[in-house]
């Protein structure tokens, strides 16, 4: 379309007349690494004080938090199943097996439609990395973690964060993520909330509304 | 096809929009509750990082980086967007971003469209030149659906219904969802929006949206929210449209370690906002399977020549700003008659229209720096609304009746008089004398005259007093510790 093209000719052009001079990209390089970066960027807490700050974050949001060892994850899992009462459980491809006790009605998410995904009573998946000073956890499609709208349209979330996953800071995430910045990503913090009315925050409008962690230390 | 060249919000000036809500006791109330809830928290959680300085440093250094070298990180965006599979078009105003989006609609034949929050989509008037043209776009936000279905407009850009309360919001909802049983409580009106909106995102096959960042290396764009909306918008329809401002661009993805920090921290007081969603042009198997993106311009260009208020585009849209502002926290964000209120609106409204829109903008702030203070990236909005008012001044100087206005002849009398301390000694003299026709019985002066009126409109002056401290300094007897010496001395 020779009118797009006209517009991002003339768009740029006056960019660039307002900037006056402009650099060669080595120039714009070496002034985008003299830009000043002294804030936090590696954690400084022991594992178990990382592994506490995370779970009081996440609680802090509401979320259910336990821990487990590694053995224990599918014991886990179908004791959390029971105690929400939720029986028809959407998984993504690439979920270990052992994850998955006996008894419960999993369906691999590949195959829905949006309509049956709402139908399901929850969503259980994995993650790419989690952040303890936030709270926050970080799915990509990528295997366990599965399409976004995996852990979006279904009400519950239980997901499986392993301590080594676990992060202090925000830069410490995004060092893991930068390798694989082209994959669909999600940060999450806590169930989907809004505070439009009155300031007050309400649980769950869109999103899950309910968000369970299973810890494995 | 009704497209208007720039949207139009503003009919009146700050002062006489201001006057009439000032008088609504309710929504004053409903504002001062909300920008206090948001402050405290705001507080709170940004005074648990001891480095919040140095992201404060970082994040203006890499959004100022960004704007001296636009060209190139766009240039740079659209090429990454493109072979990631996204299609980049380019708006140089309201009318070609409205007729591009309307495009993409009308080729998938849509009726509905389904929206994120957007400011820059109010600023170009996108919905109602959707409606003109046949197509209802349906806002998922909460506060925007409380908005659209109130026929309201926002007053906030983090918050958009914060001057209305939980009862004004349950009227709204009652009414226009038919829901003649609904609570009042804030999760009764959550779960009535959830309701009605699942099915729409279901069945809405194009979402148009705005975006928070772009990144320029590998053509991502970041998305930041709290109620999954968003992710819905993002992730269920085949189309996705995002109408996103030339200024948003970050040149690393990894530069977004600042800023998901200080936006959630200054936005809405929390560690991190419930939602980011970063993606990449078109992922198979993966949400939309067409993704647009329009760069808009609409006069942000132009504002990159101006050295000291290149600082403007910078901003983040985080309205901290707003939220610890005296003027807007009595006022609230409709007085201001602009997309963009509270301070970052007052510097940001009159340079998008040229300085020919908002011009009373500039002066609706008593300068006291705070949005200067708590501003993640570092603008100094004061320093611009004095820079803005500046040219306002030499603009009107520049006309007929602004050169021989009352205005402009006082304060050039002003200057005249104050470079020179004899004039000004003599000015106080004479002012002494003169005040006397003023002065009230009570020994203060309760009415100026004329265009000074406005001063006495809501306090009394003190009269010049018989001596000056400039008297009092001249006759005071040089003393011998400090050896104070008269001084006459002109600063012509």
């Amino acid at each position: 379309m020779s009118n797009s093209s006209d517009a991002r000719t003339a768009i740029l052009n006056s960019i660039r007349s307002a900037l006056g001079r402009s650099m060669d990209a080595s120039g714009i390089a070496a002034e985008y690494d003299a830009i000043p970066r002294a804030y936090k960027r590696e954690g400084t807490l022991g594992r178990d004080a990382l592994m506490d700050l995370f779970a009081h974050r996440l609680a802090e949001y509401d979320a259910g938090v336990t821990r487990c060892s590694v053995e224990k994850i599918s014991e886990e899992i179908a004791r959390i199943l029971e105690a929400r009462g939720r029986r028809k459980i959407a998984i993504p491809g690439g979920l270990p097996d052992g994850w998955l006790p006996k008894g419960l009605d999993f369906e691999v998410g590949t195959h829905f439609d949006d309509y049956q995904l709402d139908r399901m009573d929850g969503v259980l998946t994995g993650c790419t990395v989690a952040i303890a000073a936030t709270g926050s956890i970080v799915l990509q499609n990528a295997a366990a973690q599965g399409p976004r709208i995996l852990s979006l349209v279904p009400d519950y979330h239980l997901c499986v964060v392993f301590a080594e996953q676990v992060v202090e800071t925000v830069p410490e995430s995004f060092a893991q993520l930068d390798g694989m910045s082209a994959l669909p990503t999600t940060f999450f913090s806590g169930p989907s909330a809004t505070a439009d009315i009155e300031m007050t925050r309400i649980k769950g409008v869109h999103g899950p509304r309910f968000l369970d962690v299973v810890l494995v230390v | 096809m009704t497209t208007q060249e720039q949207a139009h919000w503003s009919d009146r000036d700050f002062p006489e929009a201001a006057k009439e809500l000032l008088q609504d006791s309710q929504i004053r109330s409903n504002v001062r509750h909300a920008t206090n809830v948001i402050q405290a928290k705001r507080n709170n959680v940004v005074g648990e990082l001891s480095d919040w300085q140095q992201l404060r440093d970082a994040g203006a250094a890499i959004r100022a980086h960004s704007l001296a070298h636009l060209h190139f990180y766009l240039a740079q965006f659209e090429e990454a967007c493109t072979r990631a599979g996204g299609q980049v078009h380019w708006a140089r105003d309201s009318a070609e971003a409205n007729r591009i989006i309307l495009g993409l609609i009308q080729k998938h034949d849509a009726k509905e469209v389904i929206k994120i929050k957007t400011m820059t989509s109010e600023e170009i008037g996108l919905n109602q030149n959707l409606e003109a043209n046949g197509i209802h776009p349906i806002e998922t936000d909460l506060a925007e659906l409380i908005i659209q279905l109130g026929h309201d407009k926002p007053s906030h850009f983090v918050v958009p219904a914060l001057h209305k309360n939980r009862q004004e919001v349950r009227e709204i909802f009652k009414r226009e969802m038919n829901l003649p049983d609904l609570g009042e409580r804030p999760e009764d009106l959550a779960s009535a929006a959830r309701t009605y909106l699942r099915e729409k995102y279901l069945r809405v096959k194009v979402a148009v949206s705005g975006a928070n960042f772009l990144i320029a290396e590998n053509g991502a764009v970041c998305i930041v929210e709290s109620e999954g909306n968003g992710r819905m918008c993002l992730t269920l329809p085949d189309v996705l449209i995002s109408l996103v401002g030339i200024e948003k661009v970050l040149p690393k993805y990894r530069d977004m370690e600042v800023f998901l920090q200080t936006l959630p921290r200054s936005a809405t007081g929390e560690r991190m906002n419930p939602y980011n969603s970063i993606w990449t042009g078109v992922h198979e198997g993966d949400g939309p399977k067409e993704f647009h993106v329009v760069l808009l311009d609409n006069r942000r260009s132009p504002i990159l020549g101006d050295a000291e208020s290149r600082q403007t585009l910078q901003c983040i849209r985080c309205a901290a700003c707003l939220n610890v502002c005296p003027v807007y926290h009595q006022t609230g964000g409709h007085a201001y008659e602009s997309v963009y209120a509270g301070p970052i609106g007052a510097i940001l409204t009159p340079q998008l229209h040229s300085m020919t829109e908002g011009r009373s903008l500039p002066y609706a702030s008593s300068l006291c720096g705070a949005c200067y203070e708590v501003c993640p990236v570092k603008i100094n909005i004061p320093e611009v609304l004095i820079h803005l008012r500046g040219k306002i001044v030499e603009e009107d100087q520049k006309t007929f009746s602004g050169k021989f206005g009352m205005w402009n002849m006082g304060m050039q009398a002003a200057a005249f008089l104050f470079a020179s301390s004899s004039r000004l000694s003599l000015a106080q003299h004479l002012g002494q004398i003169g005040q006397k026709l003023v002065v009230s019985q009570n020994g203060v002066i309760e009415r100026l005259p004329s265009m000074l009126s406005g001063w006495t409109q809501t306090r009394d002056l003190m009269p010049l007093p018989d001596q000056t401290f400039r008297d009092w300094w001249a006759q005071r007897k040089p003393s011998a510790d400090h050896g104070i010496v008269k001084e006459e001395s002109d600063v012509e």
